[in-house]
């Protein structure tokens, strides 16, 4: 009998190096400033993004296909998220919050359809929103540069966000921590979110695509084992269609994470407007 | 019990907190139905409301999710 491959889902999120930088201490940091397969993933998918918009960007009174697909994304930030939650006020937000759309779409949609995965025995992309350091990061940016904002608009005032008015002093004593703590923990959550959607996606997907390898070596044996073709053939459905659901998953996940960051300026930008 | 299989079993335990979130996926999803069924002209209007819900429930069952990968990895 063959030898069987190992079931790894793991793998495909193992971080390696393409190309050696120099390493340096700074501060008492270790700096490596190697190429890896996640720093060529970002790369890549930020010149994605570059090319498209500059191919898209000469507005056409009748678009073309592409145009289309940039003003329907254009308009899932604006029209959908930004004008009916925060209202006119939020349009100078418009365009960091579409870049951070079109930056974690493109960064989900690397390990779907534009992953060019592992040619030559190297991988040079994957999906790298399924690394919690990436996600964090993106997480920290987007929560932090709100709560700035919200001191560089309102100052001090601004503090009031933890103590809901109308309500009663003694009541305060427990309200401003559960406050606190509820609104601390939103980059934790955005950041778990992205990472546990696209890692939980990719897992399955690639412990499908081995039930289909392993199950095709057992039934090429012949005779009764040739069973095992059925459910080798039921995997391989089954990765077509999560194939599909990880493309909206791609975008449903940017999606949510743009609006929860509208949801969240909309506190700083309407500040005692809502409240 | 050896360590490493009680990891796995502990791994495995950790997971059932995601019957809370399909729970409030089935619960949020189906009470939008019936929403858009009755009145479908306010349906589109509440969709972005619909995917918050979703984020927001969601998140539970992924802490389950990652407290169950850093039993087995961490």
């Amino acid at each position: 009998m063959a030898e069987q491959p190992a079931i790894d889902p793991m793998h495909q999120f193992l971080i390696q190096k393409i190309w050696d930088g120099p390493q340096f201490e700074l501060f008492g940091v270790h700096f490596d400033m190697s190429i890896t397969n996640s720093v060529a993933s970002m790369f890549a998918g930020a010149a994605i993004l570059v090319a498209f918009f500059l191919l898209t960007a000469r507005g056409q009174i009748v678009p073309n296909r592409a145009q289309a697909v940039a003003e329907a994304l254009y308009n899932i930030v604006d029209r959908v998220l930004v004008t009916p939650i925060i209202g006119p006020h939020g349009r100078p937000y418009i365009p960091y919050l579409f870049t951070l759309f079109c930056l974690i779409f493109v960064l989900n949609l690397m390990g779907v359809v534009l992953s060019i995965g592992s040619l030559a025995g190297q991988t040079w992309t994957f999906t790298v929103t399924s690394q919690l350091a990436i996600t964090a990061t993106l997480a920290v940016i987007t929560f932090f540069s709100v709560f700035i904002l919200g001191f560089v608009k309102h100052g001090v005032r601004f503090l009031t966000l933890f103590a809901p008015s109308g309500m009663p002093k003694p009541m305060l004593l427990f309200m401003v921590p559960i406050e606190m703590l509820s609104y601390f923990v939103r980059p934790v959550t955005l950041a778990m979110r992205l990472f546990g959607n696209m890692l939980g996606g990719h897992v399955v997907l690639s412990l499908f695509g081995s039930f289909v390898v392993a199950l095709g070596i057992v039934g090429l044996a012949g005779g009764l084992a040739s069973l095992a073709f059925i459910p080798a053939t039921l995997s391989f459905v089954m990765i077509v269609a999560l194939t599909g659901l990880e493309l909206v998953v791609a975008l449903l996940q940017a999606f949510v994470w743009v609006a929860l960051a509208t949801v969240y300026l909309n506190e700083v930008v309407n500040f005692g407007h809502g409240h | 019990m050896e360590p490493e299989a009680a990891k796995l079993i502990g791994a495995g335990i950790a997971t059932s907190g995601m019957i809370g979130a399909g729970v409030g996926l089935g619960v949020l999803f189906g009470n939008y139905l019936q929403a858009a069924i009755r009145n479908p002209s306010a349906a589109a209007s509440q969709q972005t409301m619909l995917f918050l819900g979703m984020a927001l429930t969601e998140t539970m069952g992924l802490f389950a999710f990652v407290v169950s990968l850093i039993i087995l990895f961490g």
